[in-house]
């Protein structure tokens, strides 16, 4: 290893020296991989904040334990179950309380610009809520009052005269399957992928929204367990006390996952974005292949000279993956750099939960690094090719 | 003292099958140490093919050939790259790495060698460059110096390493007379400093005079040279 790294220092460096002798060759070849890892990070950034906008409320869940009909898809289509069961769970040890939440998508009409949009609505007891919020959680007392709802201020669309009217503590009202209501308060969450925003209410007041949903048919029961017994044991326990055929019992780890699951195989979601990532990864191959057989090609009787001094092949085929490094990492520094900036953009336009990680950064790199050594291994075949008896 | 090159009933063929044709002839040479041999002879008489044998740039087939003492004849890929390290190779083109200054191009004939120090390829290419007259010159690309210039840069890096045999193909065709007189004699004089051999193969008869030997070539097979040659 020491004998590799003083070899390395006394080696003239070839690749570096090539590339750099031809400076638009290089910067195209740069941008062409910068070019790349923008379409792969937007495209996994897309997918990851599809997913992170698919739960903030389930990270919020104020539960342990979470029921629901084995119909359910996710949040959107949660199905019902009959309210007997959450009774019925309490036989279980372990668990501590119970609670019901109520849950679906509604059609308002945005107060503003009087345009129907489709938000998701969510009833709790007021009195025990659902989420760990404190922003909802402090305006308990409004959704009390008949008709009264919370809106989400991060919500997609035009809603900032709404917002400061609100803020202003003045009453908006609107419209909601035909039933008139008012917006009580404001809390932040955002848009995701199924839903512009969101609405929070009493169930007394989503069950007045929705008169064709009785009290008995729960969307979603949350459960809370005393302390010192293992959510999972307890979960266990339930789902064979409880008949399959009416719920499903999962702990929050489980529903967070089970949310995450249905976005990412359930549509085609997930794929849209792995095939553009895919894309993104095949363009830079090429890209990175061109420009380095290219470069090969161009020294081919330079490379037969250095096999006629003594140099081994594996000598050359060094050189052309130390141009493909060089090339990884050049082109992942603006790649990265820009997408940054347009993960801002695209957040601000969107309120998309869209931001660079560390694990997404360096999955590209990697990513990045096989995409380059690929196109350098298929551009040394011509290396191999070059015969230094033609020399002469 | 043991001949640098010795050569003997060495035949050689191209293509394969019905194909196969001889190209060289039970060829007998001997070349001993600090001589300049000048290989001579119609297009197409083996004499290229001769000194890409000699060079390792081929490997031989048939008969024997030893260069520096080793037997060349049925040797591997491997021990040719090896062997090909102890000569120097000057080309019919210049053959400079263009992404490459002149030092760096030098320094090429030198890093094959693992036991010099950086420092020590520094000063031995620098001091290379001196000798062919281009101290001036040591930061140039090759796309920044004259035809006969790259030549002289290409015989630096034939020669920094010292070698015990240098190769040339030509290595006046593509310069005027005089650029191709200051190169041959500059070859001749550094071998004499070095002590080393040279094979050069040319059709160039206005340099035959710095050889001590003239081998002429004709069909595949080492004749006597014709008279009218030794004239001029």
């Amino acid at each position: 290893m020491l004998k590799f790294i003083q070899q390395l220092k006394r080696r003239t460096p070839l690749g570096w020296l090539q590339l750099n002798r031809h400076k638009s060759r290089f910067a195209v070849a740069i941008s062409g991989v910068a070019f790349a890892d923008i379409l792969i990070l937007l495209q996994l950034g897309f997918q990851n904040a599809l997913f992170n906008s698919a739960i903030p409320l389930h990270l919020r869940l104020n539960a342990d334990i979470v029921i629901f009909s084995p119909q359910a898809q996710n949040l959107t289509a949660m199905y019902t179950f009959p309210r007997r069961r959450l009774y019925q769970s309490l036989d279980v040890t372990g668990v501590k309380s119970q609670e019901a939440m109520y849950v679906s998508n509604v059609i308002w009409k945005n107060p503003q610009t009087r345009l129907k949009k489709s938000l998701l609505i969510i009833g709790f007891n007021p009195d025990n809520p659902a989420f760990d919020f404190p922003e909802i959680n402090s305006q308990v007392n409004k959704i009390k009052l008949p008709d009264t709802l919370l809106f989400d201020s991060k919500a997609r669309g035009t809603y900032d005269e709404v917002i400061t009217q609100v803020e202003a503590g003045k009453s908006v009202t609107t419209e909601i399957e035909k039933r008139t209501i008012n917006i009580g308060g404001l809390f932040p969450l955002g848009s995701s992928f199924s839903a512009d925003g969101h609405l929070m209410t009493s169930q007394d007041n989503y069950l007045r929204l929705f008169p064709r949903q009785s009290e008995s048919n729960v969307n979603l029961g949350l459960l809370q367990i005393k302390p010192g017994y293992d959510p999972k044991q307890v979960a266990t326990t339930l789902k064979s006390y409880l008949p399959k055929e009416d719920v499903r019992v999962m702990t929050k780890e489980e529903f967070i996952a089970f949310e995450r699951e249905y976005w990412a195989s359930a549509t085609p979601i997930g794929m849209i974005f792995n095939i553009g990532a895919t894309m993104g990864f095949i363009v830079g191959v090429i890209i990175v292949y061109q420009v380095l057989s290219t470069d090969v090609n161009s020294h081919l009787k330079e490379y037969a000279t250095f096999k006629a001094m003594g140099y081994r092949n594996a000598y050359l085929l060094g050189v052309v993956f130390e141009e493909a490094l060089i090339l990884a990492v050049l082109g992942f520094i603006p790649g990265l750099t820009i997408s940054i900036g347009l993960y801002a953009i695209v957040h601000l336009g969107t309120n998309l939960p869209i931001a660079m990680t560390v694990s997404t950064a360096s999955r590209v790199l990697i990513i990045t690094f096989i995409m380059c050594i690929l196109s350098g291994a298929t551009a040394t075949s011509k290396v191999q090719s070059a015969d230094p008896a033609d020399m002469f | 003292m043991e001949p640098v090159i010795s050569i003997t009933h060495l035949n050689h063929y191209f293509g394969k099958g019905q194909l196969r044709k001889q190209v060289l002839f039970d060829i007998n040479l001997e070349i001993n140490a600090s001589e300049i041999i000048i290989m001579t002879g119609p297009s197409g008489s083996g004499k290229t093919t001769l000194l890409t044998l000699c060079g390792g740039l081929r490997s031989a087939q048939e008969g024997s050939l030893k260069v520096l003492g080793k037997e060349l004849c049925g040797a591997s890929a491997k021990e040719l790259t090896i062997a090909r390290r102890n000569h120097g190779y000057i080309f019919q083109a210049h053959n400079l790495h263009g992404s490459l200054t002149a030092m760096q191009n030098v320094k090429m004939g030198l890093e094959l060698h693992s036991d010099i120090s950086t420092l020590e390829m520094n000063k031995r290419s620098a001091e290379m460059l001196e000798l062919v007259g281009l101290g001036n010159r040591v930061n140039y690309y090759p796309d920044d110096l004259s035809g006969g210039q790259k030549q002289r840069v290409a015989i630096a890096r034939a020669l920094v390493s010292q070698p015990k045999i240098v190769l040339a193909d030509e290595p006046t065709a593509a310069l005027d007379k005089k650029s191709g007189r200051d190169v041959v004699d500059l070859m001749q004089q550094l071998a004499k400093e070095q002590g080393c051999t040279i094979l050069l193969v040319t059709h160039d008869n206005r340099i035959l005079d710095i050889a001590d030997s003239i081998v002429y070539m004709e069909d595949g097979k080492l004749v006597k040279a014709p008279d009218s040659l030794m004239v001029s």
